[in-house]
């Protein structure tokens, strides 16, 4: 399982180790050079204001990145908490659970995200508490699936027939076996919450400019197609090679918990 | 039957509540109010006027109740950008949208079925393989993004279809050029949607050939071919269902990007411009109508749900 963060480590090598040695400024506008071609100045060429495209990918893909893993771990956070709400014994609050649960699947979430960015703006913690707070349905539904049956095993009967408190079971006996399904459904989370950061970009309403972000520097991409096809190429590159990273980690986290 | 609709019923007034009041919630916790009161220029007797217009100046239960009592009578108020009401101005748009989405569903299906059949009742194969793989691909790939890639190639290299819009300038409406215009839109929607329903359809077509009911109907000689027809797509059509409602809210989502990407006027073009204008009660407006829809998609889902399952036909 180790070795399945390998690529998403190298993508964040680059994001974050790249500019330490490649200095040049993601923000420098260069009038007299746009759109230019790959240059020995350039490598990747330039965008239509004519700041270097390297530079940019590499702190549009911190952007990227840490947007998708922070709104990701939020997810997490409140997908688990109602997929475990969602199997508790007691009777109303599993069963109102479930409904919300199941309603909330029918949220069309992409409109809500609109709803919250245009009343709060586009910043980064917003689009990380945003962002995060729409991507935990899928979660919770992993999680619920998972703890029912673990719930069913022998030794929580017996830790529960000890009179042991549903809390303390929870942490102390599911929830460890529980890792290989967050570490799935965190990976879920992610790769949702990647694409979601960059549509809004794209859209002009996540992160904007100067700051870089993948799916911001793909707006402009799309206004010189013709002339610059190149500028389209990369960013979109490194947002799927991230989303399979992202999912090659949950892919063999999943192989793990089935052989568990 | 009857109890299991009521049920949905109450399931779609559950989200439409859930919806309605996450947006009243989302208002009234934003910074600084209505971007109408932002204006230095307006004094304090104008400021109170607008409150009092707007009922913001009334307590938060009260407004909330409002909210909820217009919404119910179906006024959703006016638009900041464009001074219409709003439900007007989002159905002139929807049934662009939902021809949109409605020949995206029926290319996924049309692709996704068949392929999924295939490679279902072939596990482990080379095919099978291939067609997992070309499906986690496909769905680590921004939509938005593959609408720009096919921009690039089929519209500006190859110049064989239009790059956006619903119908070419000065030329007469005719169904051909509406045809073009449909193409690259609807490719990119049922994209994503077509993986997915792929990769659901794989595992339940698996699932269907392990039923103990094939192997009578083989026994009596029955070809592959027929089984695969009338009993394994039967029974793997119920789960197909069951995801096809999951995607229905992902599909309006990724209709808005399209639309955006290809210049086409529908509802989620209007809910991103409307966003990018901060015109909130239109984006509102818009979210409750499109969670409507959605509901309503369901609802009809579940009819079909079933008419493919007749053990839940004949209950209750």
């Amino acid at each position: 399982m180790k070795r399945s963060f390998l690529p998403l480590a190298l993508l964040a090598l680059f994001a974050f180790g790249g500019p330490i040695w490649y200095r040049i400024d993601p923000t420098a506008i260069d009038l007299g050079r746009t759109v230019a071609e790959m240059s020995r100045a350039h490598p990747l060429g330039t965008d239509e204001s004519g700041r270097d495209v390297l530079a940019r990918l590499m702190t549009g893909g911190q952007v990227s990145l840490l947007v998708g893993i922070l709104a990701g771990v939020v997810a997490l956070l409140v997908g688990t908490i109602v997929g475990a709400l969602a199997t508790a014994r007691h009777p109303w609050l599993s069963a109102a659970t479930s409904r919300l649960l199941d309603a909330a699947m029918a949220v069309p979430s992409f409109f809500i995200l609109l709803v919250t960015v245009t009343l709060f703006g586009g910043s980064t913690t917003t689009l990380v508490l945003a962002i995060g707070s729409t991507a935990w349905m899928s979660i919770a539904r992993l999680v619920r699936a998972e703890s029912l049956s673990l719930r069913e095993r022998d030794y929580v009967t017996v830790a529960r027939a000890l009179g042991q408190p549903p809390v303390a079971v929870f942490r102390r006996h599911i929830l460890p076996h529980l890792v290989p399904t967050l570490v799935a459904a965190a990976s879920v989370g992610v790769a949702q919450a990647v694409l979601a950061e960059s549509a809004l970009s794209f859209l002009g309403l996540g992160i904007e400019p100067p700051t870089a972000s993948w799916g911001n520097m793909l707006t402009g991409a799309q206004q010189n197609l013709s002339q610059a096809p190149w500028l389209a190429i990369y960013p979109g590159l490194l947002i799927v090679l991230t989303v399979l990273a992202v999912n090659a980690i949950g892919e063999s986290a999943h192989l793990r918990s089935r052989v568990a | 039957m009857l109890r299991l609709l009521g049920a949905r019923l109450l399931q779609g007034a559950i989200v439409l509540w859930i919806v309605t009041t996450a947006t009243f919630v989302l208002i009234h916790a934003a910074p600084g109010g209505p971007a109408v009161l932002a204006d230095p220029k307006l004094s304090a007797v104008e400021r109170t006027a607008i409150e009092h217009q707007l009922g913001i100046d009334r307590p938060l239960p009260v407004q909330y109740l409002a909210w909820q009592s217009s919404m119910l009578r179906g006024d959703l108020g006016r638009s900041f950008l464009y001074q219409t009401p709003i439900l007007e101005t989002v159905l002139n748009r929807l049934p662009n949208t939902l021809l949109l989405v409605a020949l995206a569903l029926i290319a996924a299906l049309a692709l996704a079925l068949p392929v999924g059949l295939y490679v279902g009742a072939r596990p482990g194969t080379p095919i099978d393989r291939f067609v997992a793989t070309a499906n986690f691909t496909a769905l680590a790939i921004p939509p938005f993004w593959f609408g720009i890639i096919a921009l690039l190639i089929v519209a500006a290299q190859w110049h064989l279809l239009p790059a956006g819009g619903m119908m070419t300038p000065g030329v007469e409406i005719s169904v051909i050029d509406r045809i073009r215009h449909l193409i690259l839109p609807v490719a990119v929607l049922a994209f994503p949607i077509a993986a997915e329903l792929i990769r659901f359809t794989r595992s339940a077509v698996r699932e269907a050939w392990t039923a103990p009911h094939l192997a009578p109907a083989m026994a009596r000689g029955l070809g592959a071919r027929a089984v695969s027809r009338s009993h394994v797509l039967r029974n793997a059509l119920l789960p197909i269902l069951t995801v096809l409602g999951l995607q229905v809210p992902m599909l309006v989502g990724g209709a808005a990007v399209t639309e955006t990407v290809f210049a086409w006027p529908g509802m989620g073009r209007l809910g991103v411009e409307a966003a990018l204008g901060r015109d909130y009660p239109l984006v509102m407006g818009i979210t409750v109508i499109v969670a409507a829809t959605v509901v309503l998609t369901n609802l009809l889902l579940d009819l079909a749900y079933r008419w493919a399952d007749p053990r839940v036909r004949t209950e209750g």
